[in-house]
């Protein structure tokens, strides 16, 4: 088991080489230089020259990208162009937003995709089953963004509620801060839970029709211990890797909904950073939200072990 | 469509090629149509909204009642009418026209992204499988990388390169719809080049573009179909996003994406129709492709269950 986490961490750095090189070239082929940006807007240099040389963009790229590779190594991430704040600072600051709002979203879609598609499979083409999969199809069809829409503006409407705009940080009161973050998290973790309740469902169901389920069925038991416990663990195991993949979704889709309800993460950071062309921020974060999903693909392989003992590492 | 050419004479009389679509029969159209509702309404359904869509798109001009970016004096924010049935937006503009127009660029946008996907897709996919050795794990450690990132933030980093517009948005996207069906590709090539008629080919042989031409590529077809009507579902949700967040096409021109941001959310409260009907009609768009998708899916080829990437 160790070995193979090693093994796995060891593998795991050609393809987190060749995305660092991919985050470091793709916000330097932005059209309009950053410097020029800077000096229409503030007159942080004497000219064009001079704040390059400042920022060090005067230097060729290959010798930028192994100056910035080796100060990531060290655990450097640089600081942004136009606040001059260090890039991982800022970051601190914001992941915990972000993942917060990430793991309340994964959360959403677990108990809602779960359940429902065990129940949707249990009594299949039954009416809990129709109604199942006609809210699946409908939460896969409404984009997060137009349900973030709907809901702000629906009850207001109907019942003159408006969610709150003004966002409560952890330290001032941390009930607050997780209240205002289910809102966007059930929305964002709609759209997952209706894939993973289709493939639970569908799992479930082959599974159900194997040897072993009978023998259980004849046994004596109760459906809910051959459901729950004979049938659903082998069920679950493509619906854990889908749920590896929802972590790369939810982060994409939670730059939308930070940037609807105004919350104050990664998603709104990248955004403003594109818009100023800050390569330094918008390569941390690109390099941050890669890591958590090579991190997230091993806790998956790892998580199969735990489920189905045949599974050795 | 499976059947290759018998140019020459020899290799296409000779070689069975194993069938993907094609009936021994001559399909009758209308028969097809109605067994394909019978079986898959739920499909059936998507494909008439797919049809309605297209319909929309190419005859734009004369389906909506007024230019998309015309004022009409004395209309500004009225609600849904006989006159303006979805009402008309804060600068007087008929909303219903403005979403026929968003079809056109939906489905532009859709179609032009999907086409050259599917381009770059089969020529990494099928050059990967078949040439195989150090140029496949090369590129497909490339693809590793790429579809690590979830989609949304490389399209915004591509979009901020490429700067806003419909070309570059076309671009965008595809470059990163390519990459994730270039994997399920070059599974099906890999799967094709195993199989005796490719072997045999080749020990008559054939050479490399005649394999690929009559052998590897029409077997992949199906897949390659597949593909891309799933695809533009995902496109046309990703165009809407990123016109939402204001990365996609600029205005005047009606996205529905951009519709539903910038003035339809600061006047939603006044004009609720103003968000409305532009978010009802990217999710119908969304909801019809996925369903016909699914459904030929299901009847073409079902080992392809989940094996689409998702856009955002």
């Amino acid at each position: 088991m160790r070995a193979y986490v090693l093994r796995r961490l060891v593998v795991a750095v050609p393809s987190l080489l060749i995305a660092s090189l991919i985050v470091f070239t793709l916000p330097r082929l932005i059209p309009g230089d950053v410097v020029q940006l800077m000096l229409e807007e503030k007159a942080y240099g004497k000219d064009l020259e001079d704040l390059r040389a400042k920022l060090g963009l005067n230097r060729p790229i290959p010798v930028q990208y192994v100056d910035w590779l080796g100060a990531v190594v060290r655990g450097n991430l640089g600081e942004s162009l136009w606040t001059r704040q260090p890039v991982l600072s800022e970051l601190a600051r914001r992941l915990p937003v972000s993942a917060a709002l990430g793991a309340l979203a994964l959360a959403v879609a677990i108990v809602i995709g779960v359940p429902i598609g065990v129940i949707a499979a249990v009594r299949q083409d039954g009416v809990l089953d129709f109604f199942a999969r006609s809210l699946a199809v409908l939460g896969l069809s409404v984009p997060a963004f137009v349900m973030a829409i709907l809901v702000t503006l629906l009850p207001a409407i109907w019942w003159g509620w408006t969610p709150r705009t003004q966002f409560v940080p952890f330290a001032t009161s941390p009930a607050a801060f997780v209240l205002q973050l289910v809102l966007p998290a059930v929305i964002l973790g709609i759209t997952s839970a209706a894939g993973i309740m289709r493939l639970t469902r569908g799992m479930l169901l082959e599974v159900l029709r194997h040897d072993y389920v009978r023998t259980a069925w004849a046994k004596g038991l109760r459906e809910r211990e051959v459901v729950l416990k004979h049938a659903l663990k082998n069920a679950v195991i493509p619906v854990i890797t889908v749920l590896g993949l929802q972590v790369a979704a939810i982060a994409g889709g939670a730059v939308v909904i930070e940037w609807v309800f105004g919350i104050p993460g990664m998603g709104q950071f990248l955004v403003d950073a594109i818009v100023q062309r800050d390569y330094p921020v918008i390569q941390g974060i690109n390099l941050m939200i890669v890591v958590i999903i090579v991190a997230s693909n091993l806790l998956v392989d790892l998580t199969y072990a735990f489920l189905d003992p045949r599974i050795r590492y | 469509m499976a059947e290759p050419r018998s140019s020459g004479g020899t290799l296409g009389g000779l070689l069975p090629v194993a069938p993907v679509l094609a009936p021994a029969w001559r399909p009758r159209w209308g028969r097809l149509v109605l067994d394909f509702a019978r079986r898959k309404p739920l499909g059936a359904i998507g494909g008439v909204i797919v049809l309605s869509l297209l319909v929309m798109a190419v005859f734009a001009d004369r389906i909506a009642p007024h230019p998309y970016a015309s004022s009409i004096a004395g209309a500004r924010m009225k609600p849904p009418s006989v006159k303006h049935w979805m009402g008309t937006d804060n600068l007087s503009r008929d909303i219903w026209s403005r979403v026929v127009y968003g079809a056109r660029i939906s489905i532009t946008v859709g179609f032009a992204t999907v086409a050259l996907a599917t381009l770059m897709a089969a020529a990494v996919g099928v050059s990967s499988a078949y040439l195989g050795g150090t140029y496949d794990i090369l590129v497909q450690r490339v693809v590793d990388a790429w579809i690590s990132f979830p989609g949304l933030v490389v399209i915004l980093s591509l979009m901020a390169a490429l700067g806003p517009g419909l070309l570059n948005l076309i671009i965008a996207l595809s470059i990163l719809g390519a990459a994730g069906a270039s994997r399920v590709i070059r599974g099906a090539t890999l799967s094709v080049m195993a199989s005796p008629y490719v072997e045999a080919a080749r020990a008559l042989g054939a050479g490399h573009p005649r394999i690929v031409r009559l052998y590897v590529l029409p077997n992949v077809l199906a897949t390659i179909l597949i593909l891309a009507t799933i695809g533009l579902g995902q496109v046309i949700l990703a165009e809407a996003a990123l016109s939402f967040l204001g990365f996609g096409i600029p205005p005047p021109y009606p996205s529905w994406g951009a519709m539903l941001s910038g003035s339809g959310r600061s006047f939603m409260y006044y004009a609720p129709w103003m968000a409305l009907f532009p978010g009802a009609a990217i999710s119908l768009a969304v909801f019809g492709f996925q369903m016909l998708g699914d459904a030929l899916r299901d009847v073409l080829d079902p080992r392809l269950r989940g094996a689409s990437g998702s856009v955002s």
